[in-house]
């Protein structure tokens, strides 16, 4: 034990030395390197950056998400009972991180009826660690792959009644909240409900996957899979067949078309019956009187 | 003269007549046995005065024309039936689709039809441009007082016109049962059922038993080609007789009077303009309906009961309903086991048809207070009753109103606001911002009365400012011309019901006292308050005064420029050289 102190003494001595850094940092970088090579079979290796991934997710998480789910993510209550500043975000999934971080839902910037998109704060590998950290919590609806909302694959045959099948779906489910084309519609206390078309087929997926605040949510038991990947199907169709009839006015249904009729219409022809009456060949001369 | 036309002779022989051109023969040949060259000889050399505003029912009768042409192409493919079939036609996200027959022949005239589409569009644009056309030009005849006598039964066919034209387009926008035309019937299911006592039986015998049924689109179906246009064009031919029959009113000027109507011929002119403009209403029509999308009812699906749309909003003339119905507290009943729906009955059934009612009987109202029994062929400006406009702004604002409420959660949408606040706001609101509009706008009216009176008596501003040898500043007024002083004086002084007395001279009570004194409060009500013209001698006058005024400024030289010198003696030129301004 002296010998140990004397000696941890004497390198200690040695500590400010010009060479010390260098020294303790190679002497790391062997040691890890040693380690490494003698601990790590190639599964370990990805538990380990997964580990990795949760802790720089939790790190994330501390400086911008705790102060409203708290510390371990178990959410914030107010002194009103019923209230929080964060809900508990144990079990809602890396998905719904995913869904709220990536279209920049998250960080809220401030509490009201409607968390609304706005620009996204944390880059692409930000997000993969917050969602890990999040999914880490408790089990939850995991980011849906490519694979599970793309047509591939499927015949010409099936994809046409995938659409179809969407478009029954989105009709029977979604118009309620979202609009007939999905122009998006008001709810309760002046939250609403956003336009759907042109959102990213990710998003619709987990969307309808984690049902984010006011929104219902759509679990697998309730929506399959397929289901769900038919709903994204019939979006992305009536994006990419044309407007038929011509402008849609905003795809709102009959109140724009009522203000177009009464603006354009009426507006036009009052204005043509104007100019018809000034104008006359013969305005001042040849009034008959009868 | 030349009779080379009509006749030949070398003048030796007798003549022979020509012969006669083709179109004459036709002509001649029905002229004798119709009548007809004398018959329409005084209706084609009737006259009709020119005013933009003569025009807005035209607006309504060729959009009613272009409603019928494209409503005949229309059922030409579409079929009136609610029986089940699969869809197979060219819009792929509905192929193989269940849906009635109804359904899918409106798609297959949208999609399979060569300028099916178009039709539809153009008929749709129409619809609502015919009920718009309508209501602006009851706001024309409103305003103007051309519902007074002895044109009340016309006023009276024009407002069950624009009845039947909502009906007829309610009708319409049902037939293609699709999702939002589903969800409609839906509601007009719930304002019968709403009606106290005998609504579900009504219900029941609408739909041919439960809602929806498979009875509903047939039967609308005959009301919306046949009995609603039949009738429709059967009033529509009434008014126009009634038209030509009292004659167009006009504005007052000079030359203008009670018995006279001064315009254009019906030939050529004034038939070459309003031919003309059924080209453009047509036109209006075809790019409406080319450009804009209307009812894309493949994106709504068939109707479902269980399904509906964020937006589902009617018409834009079904508006006021819906907007009563939406902000209407949910007020009910429970009498005897049996529920009164007040929240439905009530902004359903009972207000818009008062609102409608109210404008309608403005008209009897106003004659029975005025007890008016003249004839009246020349219009009157909506300043000059004060009263009357008030109140249609009063309604236009009420309609504006209860519009907006019916696309509460547009406005909610597209403006970021609370869809509950719209909800109270419009509440009270359509209480108290009519009333606001009322008395507003007959402060303007009264306001534009007096500033009428003011150019009568003291001329019209010049905008030239004078400056006096004292330094004091005026505007200079000069009098108006005789034909607009004309115009402005030809107008009656209103008349105010005096009180009545409670008791006749000897003391026996009257027993239509109550009738006689409301009549005389609505009368001061409606007039006291008005501007009268001015009389003969204060116009004398005031013109006498104004040319006492002339003459001094002329003496004083303050009708003409000052070029600086005129007190100095270096003046270059006689300040009359220079004159003000012509006019
Ligand atoms: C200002 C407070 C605040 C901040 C900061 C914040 N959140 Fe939230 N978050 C909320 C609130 C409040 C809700 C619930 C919203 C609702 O349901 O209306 C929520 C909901 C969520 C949800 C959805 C939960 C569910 O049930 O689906 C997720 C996921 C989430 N937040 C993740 C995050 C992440 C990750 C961050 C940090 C990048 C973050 N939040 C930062 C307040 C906040
Ligand atoms: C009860 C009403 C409601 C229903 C039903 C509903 N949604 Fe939503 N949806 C919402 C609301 C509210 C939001 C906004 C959530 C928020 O503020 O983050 C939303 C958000 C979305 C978003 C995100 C849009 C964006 O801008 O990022 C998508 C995508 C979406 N919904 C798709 C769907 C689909 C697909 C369905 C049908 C399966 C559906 N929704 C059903 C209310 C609803
Ligand atoms: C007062 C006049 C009329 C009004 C206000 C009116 C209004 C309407 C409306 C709003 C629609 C729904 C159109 C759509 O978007 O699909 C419609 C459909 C239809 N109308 Fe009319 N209409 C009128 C006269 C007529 C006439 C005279 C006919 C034929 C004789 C007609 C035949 C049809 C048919 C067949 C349809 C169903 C076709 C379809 O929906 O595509 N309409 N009408």
């Amino acid at each position: 034990m002296r010998l140990l102190n004397r000696s941890a003494g004497r390198l200690s001595q040695h500590r400010r030395g010009p060479l010390a850094g260098l020294v303790v940092l190679l002497l790391g970088l062997l040691l890890t390197g040693g380690l490494y090579t003698v601990l790590a079979p190639a599964q370990a290796q990805k538990a380990e950056s997964d580990a990795e991934l949760v802790a720089k997710g939790r790190e994330l998480f501390l400086v911008g998400c705790s102060f409203c789910h708290g510390q371990n993510g178990e959410g914030i209550s107010t002194a009103r009972p019923g209230y929080q500043i964060g809900p508990s975000l144990v079990g809602v999934g890396a998905a719904a991180v995913d869904f709220q971080v990536g279209t920049g839902r998250m960080p809220m910037a401030q509490p009201g009826a409607q968390v609304p998109r706005k620009e996204v704060q944390y880059s692409e590998e930000e997000i993969a660690a917050l969602a890990a950290y999040v999914a880490s919590l408790g089990p939850g609806p995991a980011i849906p792959s490519e694979q599970d909302y793309s047509l591939e694959g499927l015949s010409e045959e099936e994809r046409e009644e995938a659409v179809v099948r969407g478009g029954q779906i989105f009709l029977t489910n979604c118009t309620a909240c979202h609009n007939f084309d999905g122009s998006g519609g008001a709810m309760p206390q002046g939250g609403y409900a956003p336009q759907v078309r042109g959102v990213e087929p990710k998003y619709i997926y987990e969307a309808m996957l984690t049902g984010p605040q006011a929104m219902d949510n759509f679990t697998n038991g309730n929506l399959s899979p397929e289901m769900k990947r038919d709903v994204i199907a019939y979006l992305q169709s009536l994006e990419t067949t044309p407007e038929y009839g011509g402008f849609g006015m905003g795809g709102i249904g009959p109140v724009a078309e009522g203000l177009f009729a009464w603006l354009v219409g009426i507006g036009s022809l009052v204005g043509f019956a104007v100019w018809i009456a000034a104008h006359t060949t013969r305005t001042s001369k040849d009034k008959v009187e009868a | 003269m030349d009779t080379t036309k009509i006749a030949s002779t070398n003048g030796t022989t007798a003549a022979t007549t020509g012969r006669p051109s083709p179109l004459a023969g036709v002509g001649t040949w029905a002229d004798e046995r119709l009548g007809l060259a004398t018959a329409m000889k005084k209706q084609i050399r009737k006259v009709f005065p020119d005013h933009w505003s003569f025009m807005l029912g035209e607006i309504a009768l060729w959009s009613f024309v272009v409603l019928l042409l494209s409503g005949v192409f229309l059922t030409l493919w579409f079929t009136p039936s609610m029986a089940e079939i699969q869809y197979e036609g060219s819009y792929d996200q509905l192929r193989g689709i269940h849906m009635s027959e109804a359904y899918a022949s409106t798609l297959n005239i949208s999609f399979d039809v060569r300028g099916g589409l178009l039709m539809r569009q153009m008929h749709h644009w129409a619809a609502m441009l015919f009920i718009a056309a309508m209501l602006v030009h009851l706001m024309r005849v409103f305003l103007t007082g051309a519902f007074r006598k002895p044109r009340e039964l016309n006023w009276v066919i024009g407002g069950v016109l624009i009845l039947l034209g909502i009906v007829e387009g309610f009708a319409g926008y049902s037939l293609p049962d699709d999702l939002l035309s589903g969800t409609g019937l839906r509601i007009a299911d719930g304002l019968v059922k709403a009606t106290p006592v005998v609504g579900t039986y009504m219900s029941f015998f609408m739909f041919g038993g439960e809602f929806p049924g498979e009875l509903i689109i047939p039967r609308l179906y005959i009301a919306h080609v046949l009995l609603i246009p039949g009738l429709i064009l059967a009033l529509i031919a009434a008014h126009m007789l009634l038209l030509v029959y009292h004659k167009h009113t006009q504005w007052p000027g000079p030359g203008r009077t009670e018995q006279n109507v001064v315009g254009y011929p019906l030939l050529p002119v004034y038939a070459a303009k309003a031919g003309g403009f059924f080209f453009i209403v047509f036109g209006v029509c075809a790019t409406m309906g080319g450009l804009l999308a209307i009812n894309p009812v493949w994106k709504y699906g068939p109707y479902d009961p269980s399904k509906v749309t964020a937006g589902s909003q009617p018409d834009w003339y079904m508006g006021i309903a819906e907007g009563l119905l939406r902000i209407m507290p949910g007020w009910e009943t429970h009498i005897f086991g049996v529920t009164i729906s007040w929240n439905v009955f009530l902004p359903g059934q009972i207000a818009p048809v008062a609102l409608l009612m109210m404008v309608l009987a403005w008209p009897f109202l106003e004659a029975w207070v005025t007890g008016d029994k003249r004839e009246h062929h020349l219009l009157q400006r909506p300043r000059n009753a004060p009263t009357r406009t008030a109140f249609l702004a009063a309604m236009i604002t009420a309609y504006g109103l209860l519009w907006a409420a019916g696309g509460n959660d547009i406005l909610a949408l597209k403006f970021n606001l609370n869809l509950n606040y719209i909800t109270y706001f419009m509440r009270v609101a359509i209480f108290v911002v009519p009333v606001l509009v009322f008395f507003l706008a007959r402060r303007w009216c009264i306001s534009l009365q007096r500033h009428d009176n003011e150019v009568l008596l003291h001329g019209y501003e010049t905008g030239i400012i004078m400056r006096s040898p004292e330094g004091g500043y005026s505007e200079r007024h000069l009098p108006i011309s005789t034909e607009r002083a004309y115009s402005l004086t030809a107008r009656d002084r209103d008349v105010v019901v005096p009180d009545p007395q409670p008791t006749d001279g000897q003391g026996v009570r009257d027993k239509g006292y109550p009738v006689r004194k409301l009549r005389a409060r609505l009368s001061q009500g409606m007039f006291a308050n008005n501007v009268q013209k001015p009389t003969t001698s204060e116009l004398e006058e005031a013109h006498h005064h104004a040319e006492h005024e002339h003459e001094l400024e002329h003496a004083s030289g303050m009708d003409r420029p000052a070029d600086g010198h005129q007190f100095d003696g270096h003046a270059d030129h006689t300040p009359d050289e220079a004159p003000l301004r012509g006019h």
